[in-house]
This record gives structure tokens, C-alpha cells and sequence, in this order.
């Protein structure tokens, strides 16, 4: 079952990406709706399953950002047929947040870049699915290793300032956890962005609002995100479903028609960690915690498999 | 005793800086970042000459070790550009994930390295910069002597594939590394050939091992001398032949005895042929203000405390 749907996703990342403007993407999102909803439930049953079967894992934030990277994958980012690591004439994108690897490694092997069924080896010895992205282990997809936060705003600058120096005119696009932005490197790498023009970037934050110990306005305020970034110099646009595809598309295709306009983009994205599976919403608890069997059988019950499971 | 000759002295951090002009000149995917420290640097030629491929990324170092494994994602080499304590300890996670661990072709240079840093005193001072470095995996660890080995060494780490840290110093000193002599990372080179005793020495304290040398064949003593420019990776051969023949090695180093030259020297040595060490380097402390001279007396980092180590192991063999 999983080589069928391995070479059905395979064809599809050979299509060419056709979202360029906000109209199209309108026009577009009807005929592909259906498609990419299905991919979204496809990966949060990966998600569910990759954590469950190693006991460990990050569920909640990649559950919140699912249907972001498909939108991103599958719609949003012009990316060549196959990986290399300089990534030249293609859009690249840097996940900060590394902790949310289930939902980066599933919708990679979705797209195409490795065997879905290299799945099941998430965080065993020997896979090169760590338990945070490498480029140690050869994966293809990954241009950075991250799971040490707020340092991957720094390296999507670095990409975007080699592509201007290439004349490469693609875009470079990160993600970063709200919780993230407590780590002092972010501020200086919004500083530069702004400062320096860098204007190719578009850095996206997962507000969902929860980290590790609790709510983020608990844990240390953030205060507002979006008028911080606005303040340093930054476009901000936001998105307050971050878990309605239609939304994050649109908000991703507004996002890319604000580049090259002399500031950086920054997307606050509002997110529900843990979304789609009802018991691992509106709490922090799933932050970093997999499933039971029977919770597992639950959630998975929440989304019927579409795809094929790997 | 061979001969050199100081052609005048420099400072290493100028041969940095003449090396960055000329892969300015000669090699377009070389790109330079500094930290606010372009006069201490010495890259104003390759900025002037290469404004497009200079970025200033302010008082911010660990912004700046992010911004050079980006640019190399895309052809670029980064060469960042700041002191050697802001190099190394203050972004040290920085260099861990996002180069070493990431495979990243990133260039960190650093300069006032050590004790010769001088009067702004021990928050400026670091002597833990190589054991820092050469711990991280996949990470090469150069420390060149003089003027013409500083350049010689920034020409070849350029086309040398992976993190490398190369670490200069601020004080002018002597120059006597033939102009023209080619940097082979991970060669040792042998200065003296001498039967007594090995003195393995790196950075500013290759021509104190010279100085040291001379005194002691005035007193009777043979001294072989080694110039290991890259402590990583460490050219074990050129190590045990020397030390084979002469039966005890001192190493020198302006860094702290805990992690520096001597340990990576110790550490073959007690694998492969055991034998009887004396380690001229700071001995576990922080250094403090004072001109470049006074510090390597008082901290023991001259010809004479490598004259004496030489005359202590001598008794051990």
C-alpha cells in the first residue's frame, strides 16, 4: 500500500506549482481542496503513528502546523524535481522549532523526498530520522540541523542573502515556535532582516501560545508578537486560523506578494496545538508526550486514513 | 641550529586580514562577516574592494555564526570575523548545531586570541577557545605562528571543505615563516632537527620554542623543534618520529594546559609510545591586564619557561 501512494505523491511533486497570485490561488483552492484536506489528515495520522511507536516525540505543535507545511509543500514554495543541499533557483524552507519533526518528516516523505515507509524509523538507532532534523544522517529536505531553539531565523537570513547574491530571485521561508522567540538570538536576527533589507524572507510564527511548562503568557509573556515584529521593521500579516488551509494559503500567497518590497515578511500565525484530535487541544500537555494505545486509536478514529497509511 | 630570520614583526591578525584581501581578489564565493571589529580584523581592503560580499552584522555574534551556515547554503564561504572569546564560548551552541553538526563550510576566524590580548584583561582574554573547538566534531583547529603562516593558512582553509577555526593573535611579532611556503592543513612542520629532546609548540609560542632552542644548544642541549599549526587534525606521525627518537617532549601553547595542544600531544603519546611530557600553558586560570610581554612572563609563556620545562623533563627520561 505505502510504495503505491510513494509514487502517487512522487508525480505530484513533479506538477508544477501554480499559486502566484491571490486570484489564482481562489480559483485554485476549489479544485485542490479536497486534495490537500486529505494530505493534512494523511499527515496527522503519520504524526499520531510516529510518535506513538517510539513513545516519545513532539504531537502537539506538529499537529498545529499541519496544514501550514502542506500549504507551504504543496502549494506555496516552487521547489525542483529532487534535493540538493545548495538549493539554488528553488524556494527553501528553515523549521526553527526543530521539535515539531514529525509533521516536517511526514509531509517531506509525502512530497516525495525519501520513502514514506522510512517513517517508521522515526528516533530509532540508526534512522535518519532523528528525534530533531539533521543534515547529519543525509535526509533529503533538511538544509539544517534545529531542535536547539531561536537560531533558525539566523541561517533563512544567511540562505536569503546568498540567493541575492546569486541573483536568485526564490524565496526563502521559516518557521519558529512562539515560545521560540524568548531565545535573544531571534531579536538579533529580526534586527538584521529589517536593517539590512531582507526582503526575500518570509518567517512565519506558530502563535499557538503554549511551550513546555504551560501557557506562554504564564511562562513568560510574549506580549504582542505581530506589533513587536511591526516595530523592528518588519511586514507582518496574520493569520487567525492557522489551522484552516484556505487561510494559510491565502495567507501565504498575500505573504509572497509582499516580498521584494525592501522589508522582511513575517507571518503571526494563531494555531491550536494539537489540532485535530480533540483531547490534545486547548492544553500544553501534548506538547512533547505521545499517545497510549487507546488514545492512540482514538485520535487516529478523529482522522480516517485518506492517503494510505505508510 | 637552523637559522630564521625575523623578517620584521607583525601581527598575525594582518596576515589574516592580507589573506581576505587576496581571496577577495581570487576567489568570488568568498564572503566576509564581521561582529563591529573590522579595524581589529583587519578586513577593511576586502570590504572596500568587495562591498557586496562584506556583511556587518553588528554586536551580535550568534545572529552572525547563523547568517554564515545560511550563506553557504546557496555556494557561499563565510569567513566571520571577531576575537576569539566571542568566537568560540559566546556562540558555542551556535557553532554546534548550526555548523559543526550541520556540516556547514563556515570559516571562523578569530583574533586577540590568548593572553597577548593584553591590557583589556581576562573578559577579553580567552585561553579555552581550542580545547572549545577541537571537542566539536567534523571541526579543523588552526593556529598559525606568524604574519606569512596567517595568510598562507587563511589562503588554504578556503579551499578546504568543512568548519574550520583559525585562531590569530593582536600583538606584532616575529615574522619567519618563508613568504612563500604553502599551508598543508594537518602538516606538521619540523623547524629543528635535534636529538635531546622534542619541543612541540603552536601560535605565538613556535618562535619563543626557536629562541628556547638556541639558549639550550649553547648549554650542551639538542632541542628538535615542531611548529603544529593545525591542532586538529594532529599529525600524530610527525609527533611520534620526533619524540621516538628523542625520548621527551614540552609543549607550548598561549591557552590553558586543560584542553589546549598539549592534551591532544598527551593523548597520542600515551596510545602509541609513552612518554615523559612538561607543558608550558597557563595552568587552569584566567589572565589579567598588562602589556602582551609582561603576561607571557608572568603567566610562564616565553623562551625561558620553555627552557626550563625542556630542563625538567630532561631529568625525567
Amino acid at each position: 500500500m505505502g510504495k503505491v501512494f510513494y509514487k502517487l505523491i512522487s508525480s505530484y511533486l513533479f506538477s508544477p506549482t501554480n499559486a502566484v497570485t491571490f486570484d489564482t490561488i481562489k480559483n485554485h483552492t476549489m479544485a485542490n481542496t479536497q486534495e490537500q484536506q486529505d494530505i493534512v489528515v494523511q499527515v496527522r495520522r503519520d504524526i499520531l503513528r510516529m510518535v506513538h511507536k517510539v513513545n516519545s516525540g513532539h504531537p502537539g505543535g506538529s499537529l498545529g502546523c499541519t496544514e501550514f507545511f502542506v500549504a507551504l509543500y504543496h502549494e506555496i514554495m516552487d521547489i525542483k524535481n529532487g534535493f540538493d543541499m545548495d538549493g539554488k533557483n528553488e524556494d527553501l524552507f528553515f523549521l526553527s522549532n526543530g521539535h515539531i519533526s514529525p509533521v516536517f518528516y511526514s509531509v517531506l516523505a509525502r512530497k516525495g523526498y525519501f520513502p514514506v515507509e522510512e517513517l517508521n524509523t522515526f528516533r530509532l538507532i540508526n534512522s535518519r530520522l532523528q528525534g530533531h532534523p539533521t543534515t547529519h544522517e543525509g535526509l533529503p529536505g533538511g538544509r539544517v540541523a534545529s531542535g536547539s531553539l531561536g537560531q533558525g531565523m539566523s541561517v533563512a537570513i544567511g540562505a536569503a542573502l546568498a540567493k541575492k547574491l546569486n541573483g536568485d530571485n526564490h524565496l526563502v521561508f521559516s518557521l519558529h515556535g512562539d515560545g521560540e522567540l524568548q531565545e535573544g538570538q531571534n531579536w538579533e536576527a529580526i534586527m538584521y532582516a529589517a536593517g539590512n533589507n531582507v526582503d526575500n524572507l518570509i518567517a512565519t510564527i506558530d502563535l499557538n501560545g503554549q511551550q513546555i511548562d504551560g501557557a506562554t503568557k504564564d511562562v513568560l509573556p510574549l506580549g504582542d508578537v505581530a506589533e513587536k515584529f511591526r516595530v523592528f521593521g518588519w511586514d507582518v500579516l496574520e493569520i487567525d486560523n492557522g489551522n484552516d488551509l484556505t487561510q494559510v494559503i491565502t495567507g501565504l500567497t498575500e505573504a509572497k506578494g509582499r516580498t521584494g518590497k525592501g522589508k522582511p515578511v513575517c507571518i503571526v500565525m494563531t494555531t491550536m496545538m494539537g489540532n485535530g484530535v480533540d483531547f490534545m487541544m486547548h492544553t500544553h500537555a501534548w506538547h512533547g508526550k505521545a499517545p497510549s494505545d487507546e488514545q492512540l486509536e482514538t485520535a487516529l478514529a478523529q482522522n480516517p486514513e485518506t492517503l494510505g497509511d505508510y | 641550529m637552523t637559522k630564521y630570520i625575523d623578517q620584521g614583526k607583525q601581527d598575525t591578525r594582518s596576515g589574516f586580514g592580507a589573506g581576505m584581501t587576496e581571496l577577495g581578489r581570487t576567489n568570488p564565493n568568498v564572503v566576509a562577516l564581521c561582529a563591529d571589529l573590522v579595524g581589529s580584523l583587519k578586513i577593511q581592503t576586502f570590504i572596500d574592494e568587495n562591498p557586496e560580499r562584506f556583511f556587518q552584522v553588528g554586536i551580535a555574534e550568534a545572529n552572525m555564526m547563523g547568517i554564515a551556515a545560511g550563506l553557504t547554503i546557496g555556494g557561499k564561504i563565510p569567513f566571520t570575523g571577531t576575537f576569539a572569546n566571542f568566537s568560540t564560548g559566546r556562540v558555542y551552541d551556535q557553532i554546534r548545531q548550526s555548523i559543526a553538526y550541520s556540516d556547514k563550510n563556515v570559516k571562523i576566524c578569530a583574533s586577540h586570541a590568548g593572553i597577548t590580548l593584553g591590557e583589556d584583561g581576562a573578559t577579553h582574554q580567552i585561553l579555552e577557545d581550542i580545547g572549545l573547538m577541537k571537542m566539536l566534531p567534523g571541526m579543523t583547529v588552526i593556529n598559525p605562528c606568524d604574519f606569512n603562516q596567517t595568510k598562507a593558512a587563511t589562503l588554504a582553509i578556503a579551499e578546504h571543505h568543512g568548519p574550520v577555526y583559525l585562531r590569530f593573535g593582536r600583538p606584532k611579532v616575529a615574522n619567519f615563516t618563508p613568504v612563500d611556503q604553502k599551508f598543508e592543513i594537518g602538516k606538521a612542520l619540523l623547524l629543528n632537527e635535534g636529538t635531546d629532546v622534542t619541543i612541540i609548540a603552536t601560535g605565538h609560542l613556535v618562535w619563543q620554542s626557536l629562541i628556547a632552542a638556541e639558549n639550550l644548544e649553547n648549554q650542551g642541549i639538542s632541542a628538535e623543534v615542531i611548529n603544529i599549526h593545525t591542532i586538529k587534525p594532529l599529525d600524530d606521525k610527525a609527533i611520534l618520529d620526533s619524540v621516538k627518537k628523542t625520548g621527551c617532549v614540552v609543549t607550548a601553547e598561549e591557552h590553558n594546559f586543560l584542553g589546549g595542544l598539549g592534551e591532544s600531544v598527551s593523548r597520542v603519546l600515551a596510545s602509541h609510545h609513552p612518554t615523559p611530557q612538561e607543558f608550558v600553558a597557563t595552568q587552569d586560570t584566567f589572565g589579567e591586564s598588562g602589556t602582551p610581554d609582561q603576561l607571557m612572563d608572568k603567566y610562564g609563556l616565553n623562551n625561558k619557561a620553555i627552557e626550563s620545562a625542556v630542563l625538567k623533563v630532561l631529568k625525567r627520561k
